[in-house]
């Protein structure tokens, strides 16, 4: 995001507010919370151009806990309300906030079209694959076989593959990270943030009280040395604390010793976006973080912006009275 | 203009024009308007068009039509028969015949009238010849298309475009009926077809042929003449109720310094609102085309939160798809129009017919309490006042507006007195930046309004949202007593609104006992259905509603002195069932549904029903 003023020092309390965060105890959010006041501390930017806008959820709470602008709204669809906000005020810094509910069940269709059209927002969207709030239904990125309070005999959903249902919708900037993890989420939510465009940030997030250590296999403080792949641009896409890789052959990833990769990480490579979104444990060895896709685009509030200047270049002077006079005026006396 | 046939002058005409949806009848009926309009007629048009884009040609369900009604002194709508029909084909003559005025003057295509177009309506052989309806009406039967080949011979049109031109021959045509301005006509098709040179020629060509036609052929005898209508000193335009619309909501923005931002979902009959405002973006309001109804209000409310005047344009099942996002709007207390442009219901219903049917949806489709004002236009030129009405309430007191229109007002034209600037009403705003002692829920005292702080602004940075908040701090708050404060108080606020209403407009014989009341679009028919009766000495006053919540203060007393209430709407008896909850007052219900306005006669012959009953 360019920057036009001072930069300014805040530290991660000044976004705090003094309302009691009241998420249960041990949940993930915390700590997405914690991460997310650390880093606008880091960038400079005043209080009161933030503004985080929320659906319905757990998640969704989280603008009351930020010492900024914010818009609690109905579910799913923050996406329009955001889109309205930066339309009407594009140089605010809108952050949705979100869960797998929210944004790919009842939200999907704003969530689609706010990606195509990628509009300058950071999209948190912490998945929890539960149903969190109603306490604890299968939600739609739940693993099929799930039982839940709705499914007893397990869910025959099939489940949405966020990243590639984000891609697939055009997404120019699509990266996962996990809520134990501060310092890498930190390095996400940076480059996030400093994306010109509708950058989505999938969030792996513990409900602890509904659906507890869903991604301990990949991604627990054990499991991601061995199990995830950290994507840094120009670097092979080493798992297995080095001794493993990810290499790109004929179009899908291969899991090869490290030493016999040959492919580094390319953020704006699509072909190898898509193939990284498939992987899906257990189904694959390892399981992609970081930031797997980012492309340049034009931003809509930037396109926005151009199309009123244009308008205003060469439409006639704006005044009420030639509003009125359009077309065929006729007096009578 | 040198012509063999009788010159008749005459106050009114009502020509109706009908073909196939390709026909071209919409942009022909136009045309006439806006000639009658700047010939200084008073003017009201009523389109009538199918659902379909392309109906099958030549089937009854593919006729549009378009009924324009001009006249030497004041109407009030397009009138309830036509004296003249034009009919493209059998299908248009078929569905329109049976309306037009016994002596009324038929123009018909005979071209069109071929076995197999016949056919596919169910005539066994062309009705042209019928000597019942020759004895009924003056048939004019005309070879369209061979008149049309003529005119466009050697210029190396297809057979497809020739008859494409067809309604440029029956316009000429029309024009030297009127003794309409034909040179101002060729210079709109010069304009109009500035890109496209050849069709300007073409057209052209069979416009001039058309209106030769009339002076050479000797088929009608005499033409007519309807004087300019003596009507109040300005300047006047004619105007759509859409596009009227639209210059309101962009007038108001102007007076108000605002940006405004309309997001909308394309829906018939309320897309033109979308498309006329999206020519807008140098006055500062800007189109959101949405991804759905609910993210076009979704957008309006972020454009309002924003600062700018969030605005939608929808129809009935669009509104009912906002439901829950204008309750998000009422409990967080920000400005917002939704403009509704009735059609026929329920589900996807008439969608281009009209209908008054979404009345209690406008005023108790959301969930919890959540009151909002609701006010209606009643005719095409009405809807800038209404617009500009509806944001200035908004504003005034952050509350979302839902504005009714319907497909008769928005589709329908008449000529629109502009404005005096001086005289438009000033948008008060209340955007606050002063930190010191800001609470979210803090409000005006008279006008209960809360203050609108903008992100961005520094030192004042809350939350707000569709939970419950404490009603100072704007907090969350499950507290019991606080919600139904917050419950009481946004309803009083609603209420409040009262105090920038004028009084009904009350009109007719004021003594009687018979009194007529009516909102929207039905205006013109019950204003001219209460002249006709008491014309006839029945004592009518009729009772016009601008506001449908809140009701004027003054509603009870006039309701009270009038021993018959006759309340005419075109749904089940919407507003009737509000009057009588609202006054405990025992009003008649006249009710319509067939997705058409009024006629002046039905409305009449109700009121005659009515006191023949009662004094029985
Ligand atoms: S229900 Fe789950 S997601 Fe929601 S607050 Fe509790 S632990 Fe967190």
């Amino acid at each position: 995001m360019p920057e036009t003023q001072p930069l300014v020092t805040l530290k991660k309390k000044d976004f705090q507010t003094d309302n009691d965060v009241r998420w249960c105890p041990g949940c993930g959010d915390y700590a997405i919370l914690a991460t997310v006041q650390k880093y606008l501390a880091t960038t400079g930017k005043k209080k009161e151009d933030f503004v985080f806008v929320s659906g319905i959820g757990c998640a969704a709470r989280f603008p009351y806990y930020m010492n900024t602008y914010g818009f609690h709204t109905i579910h799913g669809r923050a996406p329009s309300i955001a889109t309205g906000l930066k339309v009407a005020k594009p140089e605010l810094d809108v952050w949705i906030i979100s869960g797998d509910g929210d944004s790919l069940s009842i939200g999907g269709n704003h969530l689609l079209h706010i990606l195509r059209r990628n509009l300058n927002v950071v999209i948190l969207l912490f998945n929890n694959q539960i149903y969190g709030l109603t306490k604890g239904q299968y939600s739609p990125s739940s693993e099929q076989g799930k039982v839940t309070k709705s499914t007893p005999r397990g869910s025959i959903d099939h489940p949405v593959n966020p990243a590639a249902f984000a891609l697939g919708a055009g997404a120019s900037f699509y990266a996962r990270t996990i809520d134990t993890h501060a310092k890498h989420m930190l390095e996400v939510l940076k480059a996030a943030h400093e994306h010109e465009g509708t950058a989505l940030v999938e969030i792996l997030q513990n409900c602890v009280v509904f659906n507890n250590a869903a991604f301990d296999d990949y991604a627990s403080r054990t499991t991601r040395d061995e199990r995830a792949v950290f994507c840094q641009p120009g670097q092979p896409l080493g798992f297995a604390k080095g001794e493993r890789a990810l290499d790109f052959r004929k179009g899908r990833f291969k899991a090869v010793a490290h030493e016999d990769a040959t492919y580094v990480h390319e953020p704006s490579n699509a072909a190898a976006a898509y193939a990284l979104a498939q992987l899906r444990y257990p189904v694959a060895d390892a399981v992609p973080m970081g930031v797997l896709y980012q492309e340049q685009r034009a931003t809509y509030d930037g396109l926005f912006v151009q199309d009123t200047k244009d308008a205003k270049s060469a439409g006639k002077e704006p005044t009420l009275h030639n509003l009125l006079h359009r077309g065929d005026v006729w007096e009578v006396k | 203009m040198g012509t063999n046939a009788n010159v008749k002058s005459v106050e009114r005409v009502v020509v109706r024009l009908a073909g196939d949806s390709g026909d071209g009848m919409q942009l022909t009926g136009n045309e006439l308007t806006r000639a009658s309009a700047l010939a200084g007629n008073d003017v009201a048009t009523f389109p009538d068009y199918p659902a379909e884009i392309r109906a099958p040609a030549g089937t009854l369900a593919g006729v549009s039509g378009f009924q324009l009604h001009f006249a030497s002194q004041d109407i009030f709508t397009p009138g309830d028969e036509p004296d003249v029909l034009v009919a493209m084909n059998p299908a248009a003559f078929k569905k329109n015949i049976g309306d037009l005025k016994p002596g009324g003057l038929a123009i018909v295509n005979q071209s069109a009238f071929i076995k197999n177009n016949l056919r596919k309506v169910g005539y066994d052989e062309s009705p042209l010849e019928d000597p019942v309806l020759n004895e009924r009406f003056r048939i004019v039967p005309i070879e369209m298309n061979a008149q049309v080949e003529r005119a466009l011979e050697n210029e190396g049109l297809s057979t497809k475009e020739i008859g494409r031109s067809k309604n440029f021959w029956a316009l000429g045509l029309l024009y030297w009926l009127y003794g309409r301005n034909a040179d101002k006509q060729l210079k709109w098709i010069d304009e109009k077809f500035a890109n496209k040179k050849k069709f300007a020629e073409s057209n052209k060509k069979v416009f001039l042929a058309g209106h030769a036609f009339g002076e050479t052929a000797e088929l009608f005898g005499e033409s007519y003449r309807v004087e300019a209508a003596t009507t109040d000193p300005g300047h006047y335009r004619n105007i759509m109720g859409n596009q009227a619309l639209v210059t309101g909501l962009v007038a108001a923005a102007q007076k108000s310094g605002l940006e405004m931002v309309l997001g909308s979902y394309p829906i018939t009959p309320a897309s033109d609102i979308l498309h006329a405002m999206s020519r807008f973006r140098h006055y500062g309001c800007s189109t959101v085309q949405a991804e759905d109804e609910i993210a076009a209000i979704g957008v309006a409310i972020g454009a309002s939160y924003g600062g700018a005047i969030g605005v939608c344009s929808t129809s009935g099942p669009g509104l009912a798809l906002k439901g829950e996002a204008l309750g998000l709007a009422h409990i967080v207390e920000l400005p917002l129009v939704v403009v509704n442009v009735q059609r026929g219901g329920p589900s996807t219903g008439l969608p281009t017919k009209t209908e008054q049917s979404d009345l209690l949806q406008a005023l108790f489709g959301r969930n919890g309490d959540a009151p909002l004002p609701v006010l209606a236009a009643k005719s095409p030129a009405d809807c800038f006042d209404a617009a500009y009405e509806a944001v200035r309430i908004a504003t005034k007191y952050m509350t979302p507006v839902i504005l009714m229109s319907d497909g008769y007002v928005a589709n329908g034209s008449e000529p629109w007195r502009l404005p005096d600037l001086q005289k438009l009403k000033a948008i008060e705003v209340n955007v606050r930046v002063e930190p010191e002692g800001y609470e979210v829920y803090q409000r005006d005292e008279t006008t209960l309004a809360r203050d609108w702080v903008i992100p961005g602004t520094p030192g004042m940075e809350h939350r707000v949202g569709g939970l419950e908040k404490d009603s100072l701090s704007g907090e969350v708050s499950y507290v019991p007593e606080n919600h139904a404060e917050m419950c009481r108080v946004r309803a009083e606020k609603v209420r409040g609104v009262q105090a920038e209403i004028d009084a009904p407009e009350l009109y007719g014989d004021l003594d009687g006992d018979t009194l007529i009341v009516g909102w929207g679009g039905t205006f013109g028919a019950l204003r001219q259905a209460c002249d006709d009766a008491n014309e006839e000495g029945l004592g009518v006053a009729h009772c016009h509603l601008r506001w449908i919540h809140p009701f004027a203060p003054q509603l009870d007393a006039i309701l009270k002195r009038y021993r018959n209430v006759l309340v005419c709407e075109l749904n089940s008896g919407q507003l009737a069932f509000l009057l009588r909850a609202t006054f405990l007052k025992d009003v008649k219900s006249f009710t319509k549904v067939e997705g058409q306005p009024f006629r002046i006669r039905e409305v009449l012959a109700e009121i005659q029903k009515l006191q023949g009953s009662s004094n029985a």
